[in-house]
């Protein structure tokens, strides 16, 4: 296989792509506890979470909707799917092991079990240009558990 | 025209990108140094070197010598009569701020219009958009039609008596779109408004005379013409140029200073404030030489038939959209397209895995890309280095990547 091919198949994970077409978590959730808005001017990523809680304040339903490319919406569903259930409080560190492991501040290998299925994300490490496409989705939920609930908050990626 | 020859004079042309020789489609963005310019800046720095306009010693009178050749040659290259009317900036952008801080902010006032277009880069907007907040100046757009061209129907609606600039470019960086230049300045003259243009993605391809065009001011960047970043150039009519305030304030852009008062030079060197950036205007000098070397006619002659080639390889792709004109008469070697539901950056990347270098994204169109409905576009855009071979390479590439994202879902 040449070389090209092997990085094309390391970047863009069979995995990756399944989240990528994954329709499971998209959407708007109505009478939302939590919402925000985040966009990534420098491609015209955009996106919009909203998050409905359940019993003990839990994040019981994530949606998301938007459009970007394809590391930016699998992110996304993944964030979506790993998220859902968890306390705020829960969901903040886990967004936060993830950017981590994203902005090489942590090994692959400190993700929690729970973020086992971002691991397909690694390979975009290797594209600097790239991260930022993984990482809007959390950084737009993370804006929005930092707010009030009920309030609308919009994330901007900074170059 | 020998690109095989042409292809031996560019060092970086050689060089493999992820194990793939390198096919440069990114000219839009910038292009490659031949080796005459590479030289020219080394020889510059080891025999030359000194400040200019200053000295009384021998290498500042060569390095004065060599830049003021350059600016010759410039002055050549588009026709201009007099040299002393080639402002050296830093590039294109910095060309029209000078016309917009010297001119602009002199000349206008509240109510004045602005009568740019919808094809417009970020760097012919926002300055705009700076002096309308300052001054209360209005802006006005010549809409752009679904082909990519403009909507010049809309002129007579459009120019008033009240227009007192319009500032266009004279082919679109984003989607290849050439300018009909002389009928807008023709128009525009017709109201009384000054013109400016913006001839970024002209001058490198097309040959520029700037009698023909009849404008007021023109603005292009050397770094997408062969020579070094960091060189851009305004070329404006003298009476237009000599009414202007100066635009940065210090050394040599003065003939006398006292301590609460100066009077500026003459041109050019009213505008260059501070020492220039003396060795990349020198090694612009030799860029200029390449292109007219090779001629013009014959470098818009490979383009066209480079960007035929795309065109119609594309054509027969049905996930692939490719936008802008359809008429090669009215197109640059410029091909700007997406792939049906994927993300123009997701295909810039795997394109790049094969080594095309592609650029992807809005292209500092925002305001055009929100126009055509879409977040960006991916684009190729050719040079008089570019083959036939690159452009199937770039062709081939692009099916790769639409076979491996569009292949049925993992069941």
């Amino acid at each position: 296989m040449a070389e090209g091919d092997a990085e094309l198949q390391d970047l863009y994970r069979e995995v990756l792509l399944d989240y990528f077409r994954d329709e499971a978590h998209k959407g708007v959730v109505d009478g939302a506890d939590f919402h925000s808005h985040g966009i990534n001017p420098v491609c015209g990523d955009e996106i919009e979470v909203t998050i409905k809680t359940g019993a003990g304040c839990a994040l019981e339903k994530i949606r998301f909707t938007g459009h970007g490319c394809v590391i930016s919406q699998a992110s996304s569903a993944m964030m979506a799917e790993a998220l859902e259930g968890r306390t705020p409080q829960q969901a903040q560190a886990l967004i936060n092991a993830f950017k981590d492991m994203m902005l090489k501040k942590a090994p692959l290998e400190s993700l929690p079990e729970e973020l086992d299925a971002l691991k397909a994300l690694e390979g975009v490490r290797r594209f600097p240009n790239r991260v930022k496409c993984a990482t809007l989705a959390w950084n737009t939920v993370q804006q929005g558990l930092g707010t009030k609930p009920g309030r609308t908050v919009d994330f901007e990626e900074v170059e | 025209m020998n690109v095989k020859k042409i292809r031996e004079d560019f060092p970086i042309l050689k060089r493999l990108v992820r194990g793939k020789p390198l096919v440069y489609l990114d000219n839009a963005a910038t292009t490659q140094k031949p080796r005459a310019v590479i030289d020219a800046l080394v020889d510059f720095y080891e025999k030359h070197n000194a400040n200019v306009h200053r000295g009384v010693h021998t290498l500042s009178d060569e390095a004065t010598q060599m830049v003021e050749d350059s600016r010759a040659k410039a002055a050549r290259f588009i026709n201009a009569p007099e040299p002393e009317c080639v402002i050296f900036t830093r590039n294109a952008t910095e060309s029209l701020n000078l016309v917009a801080h010297g001119w602009g902010r002199k000349f206008l006032k509240a109510g004045d219009e602005v009568l740019l277009t919808e094809l417009e880069h970020h760097s012919n907007l926002v300055p705009w958009q700076m002096l309308a907040v300052e001054k209360g100046v209005v802006l006005k757009h010549i809409p752009v039609l679904p082909d990519g061209t403009l909507d010049l129907g809309s002129l007579p609606n459009l120019l008033t008596k009240k227009t007192k600039l319009v500032s266009f470019t004279a082919a679109s960086n984003a989607l290849g779109t050439l300018i009909p230049v002389e009928k807008i300045v023709a128009a525009a003259k017709a109201v009384g408004a000054v013109t400016l243009v913006d001839a970024s993605q002209w001058a490198p391809h097309l040959g520029l005379d700037v009698r023909k065009w009849g404008a007021d001011f023109v603005a292009f960047s050397a770094h997408k013409m062969l020579g070094p970043t960091g060189i851009g150039v305004l070329w404006g009519k003298r009476e237009l140029l000599d009414g202007m305030d100066p635009f940065l304030g210090g050394g040599d852009m003065i003939q006398r200073v006292w301590l609460d008062r100066f009077t500026a030079n003459v041109l050019p060197h009213k505008f260059e404030a501070g020492t220039p950036n003396i060795a990349d205007a020198v090694a612009f000098g030799p860029a200029l030489d390449y292109l007219t070397k090779i001629g013009m006619d014959a470098i818009r002659e490979h383009e066209v038939a480079l960007t035929r080639r795309a065109l119609e390889a594309l054509k027969a792709e049905p996930e692939v959209v490719v936008y802008g004109p359809a008429d090669l008469s009215q197109r640059g070697g410029v091909v700007s397209f997406n792939v049906k539901g994927l993300h123009p950056h997701d295909v810039g990347t795997a394109l790049d895995l094969e080594g095309v270098a592609v650029r992807a994204g809005h292209h500092c169109c925002q305001p055009l890309m929100g126009k055509l409905k879409c977040g960006g576009t991916a684009r190729a855009s050719f040079y008089l280095y570019n083959t036939e071979e690159e452009v199937d390479a770039f062709v081939g590439a692009l099916r790769k990547a639409v076979a491996f994202f569009k292949k049925p879902a993992h069941a």
